[in-house]
């Protein structure tokens, strides 16, 4: 139901980005989606990749430092109003949610939205109760 | 010329070496007698009181280091017992524990003559208005300035330091003709005066005492040119007495040491060996007259040399120079001393950080300095949220702000990317420029 996401520190230099992206390259790794969060002397660079494992040993070999966290690939409608009404539900179900981004393919005619939730488990039941599909790793990475 | 105490100041140096021999021979004889830190350094190397018959003698007693005082924390060092004690500061030590000073009654009064003739050496008279911009505190630069000050008789404002658009508007509204702070807030307030269109030329302030922190004579000209005022150097560190132990004169060759109270010595920082006058090495200094404190050949790890040659000024002080560096890792900023190991004992506290670290610290043009630490992250600790990491910065800031007193700015570093040499690491990047 979870799926891995790497968060990779990078200080604000130049040319760190393109080392990450260069090693995922050379490790044939797919970048599926990113997002980056950024202060004035670091950012985050999260990324949902086909094979996180492998990922996370090539970068880590090349000097960064990476964690592994677990978030959630939401099928989220692809029409005006269908993630407030994704939203609303996690809102009511009283968990927050930590940040949010978006997936770069899609699931049918649904849009994909990854999602960093406090209490994950709960979220999945309240997500699960009212019908909405949350996606496996296995399932996104086959799309 | 301006003196306060002309006799003491100019006094004939036959005469001054008298009075030195006879006062030391008080100080060792009390130091002996009351200090069992002393006591056993003299008894280590079989060395009696009476065995000191003069200034001649001088160099057979052992040196004092700043760790004597963190091994006799907090008053082990005090000769006096403490209901005779009038008043404690304190500095900081290299880890953990500070260096404390206390005062007798008589040595508060003493550090104000000597403090007196700082301010007088500069033209101070009882019709000054004096604005006090050191810190008040445990930090001796504020009641230091304050008590000389007061001493001369002129008018005190005891500001302290900080908030500079106040400062700006006092020394405007209340005339103030003297100013004392750390040279590099002289030269903020400068910037800001520009900044807000005060024109300083106008203004009555017109000689300010600048110490607590290394300078340049560049500087001297940069604050001199943007107040309009003379700009003097003054010495001191709380373990000797405080602001006020050497001076300068407007004649701005060198500070003149208060040879009646202090005894001045260059040593070569490796061997100890004394080096005669015009040799560069560290400042060592003997006190003479103080009473809770009396110090013997402390070491300041100061690094400067000594001029004996005539002052066109007339006093007979021998003048030492600006201090150039240290012959130890301390830093000074914002007249704050910072010692490298008080900052690892605080990353070695917080779990997360690796022992990896670096200190960065900065002057830019008319701003005061500033001190980055960073700080390698560890994997642990490398999370997918923003706040966790700025949670860390901020307490590590915290923890830093609490043991050393001054604000400092804490940048998270990818781990590996400070530069590892081997022997000894390589903690500090000074980029301040204090030998122009």
């Amino acid at each position: 139901m979870k799926v891995s996401q790497l968060s990779v520190f990078i200080e604000n230099k130049s040319g760190r980005l393109a080392d990450v992206t260069r090693t995922l390259a050379d490790n044939s790794i797919n970048i599926r989606a990113l997002s980056i969060a950024d202060t004035i002397d670091y950012g985050l660079l999260r990324l949902i990749v086909n094979d996180p494992v492998k990922a996370k040993s090539a970068l880590t070999e090349a000097g960064f430092t990476v964690a592994l966290t677990e978030v959630l690939a939401i099928e989220v409608p692809d029409k005006p109003g269908g993630l407030a009404g994704i939203i609303d539900i996690i809102a009511k179900g009283g968990v927050n949610i930590e940040y949010m981004y978006a997936f770069v393919g899609t699931s049918g005619e649904n849009a994909i939205v990854i999602f960093r939730i406090e209490k994950v488990d709960e979220a999945i039941s309240v997500l699960q109760s009212k019908g909405v599909r949350i996606l496996t790793g296995n399932e996104l990475h086959s799309l | 010329m301006y003196y306060w105490n002309k006799e003491a100041e100019c006094v004939d140096r036959e005469r001054l070496r008298s009075i030195q021999s006879e006062r030391l021979l008080q100080t060792v004889r009390h130091s002996y007698e009351h200090v069992p830190a002393y006591k056993r350094k003299f008894d280590e190397i079989g060395l009696k009181p009476d065995d000191i018959q003069g200034i001649d003698d001088l160099t057979r007693i052992p040196f004092t280091v700043k760790t004597d005082f963190r091994d006799n924390y907090p008053f082990g060092m005090f000769a006096v017992p403490m209901d005779q004690i009038v008043r404690i500061h304190a500095s900081s030590g290299t880890t953990g524990k500070s260096t404390v000073v206390g005062y007798t009654r008589g040595d508060v009064e003493m550090w104000a003559e000597m403090m007196a003739r700082t301010l007088g050496a500069g033209g101070t008279t009882k019709g000054d208005i004096v604005q006090n911009a050191y810190g008040y505190g445990l930090f001796t630069g504020g009641l230091g300035a304050h008590y000389g000050a007061e001493r001369i008789g002129a008018s005190v404002i005891p500001i302290s330091g900080g908030n500079t658009k106040r400062q700006l508007q006092i020394m405007e509204d209340f005339h103030s003709t003297v100013l004392c702070c750390t040279p590099s807030y002289a030269l903020m307030l400068g910037e800001s005066a520009r900044e807000a269109h005060v024109d300083m030329s106008k203004a009555s302030l017109r000689v300010a005492f600048l110490g607590a922190e290394p300078w340049t004579e560049n500087m001297r000209g940069e604050i001199e040119s943007a107040l309009h005022i003379d700009a003097l150097d003054i010495y001191g560190l709380s373990e000797v007495m405080g602001p006020g132990v050497s001076y300068e004169c407007l004649e701005k060759g060198g500070l003149h040491v208060n040879e009646d109270h202090f005894i001045a010595e260059i040593i070569d920082p490796d061997t100890g060996e004394v080096l005669p006058a015009g040799s560069t090495g560290e400042l060592v200094f003997t006190s003479l007259t103080k009473q809770a404190l009396p110090l013997l050949r402390y070491r300041t790890r100061d690094i400067t040399c000594i001029d004996d040659s005539k002052c066109g000024c007339g006093r007979s002080f021998v003048r030492m120079k600006r201090v150039m560096g240290r012959s130890d890792d301390m830093l000074i900023i914002r007249g704050v001393n910072v010692f490298p190991s008080q900052i690892e004992s605080v990353l070695i506290e917080i779990e997360g950080t690796e022992p990896h670290y670096l200190i960065v610290v900065d002057r830019e043009p008319g701003k005061m300095d500033e001190m980055e630490v960073w700080v390698e992250v560890s994997p642990e600790l490398v999370s997918d949220a923003v706040r966790t990491l700025e949670s860390l910065e901020r307490r590590i800031s915290h923890e830093l702000h609490s043991v050393l007193g001054i604000s400092i700015k804490v940048k998270l570093v990818e781990p590996k990317t400070i530069a590892r040499s081997e022997g000894k690491a390589k903690r500090v990047i000074d980029r301040r420029d204090l030998n122009q």
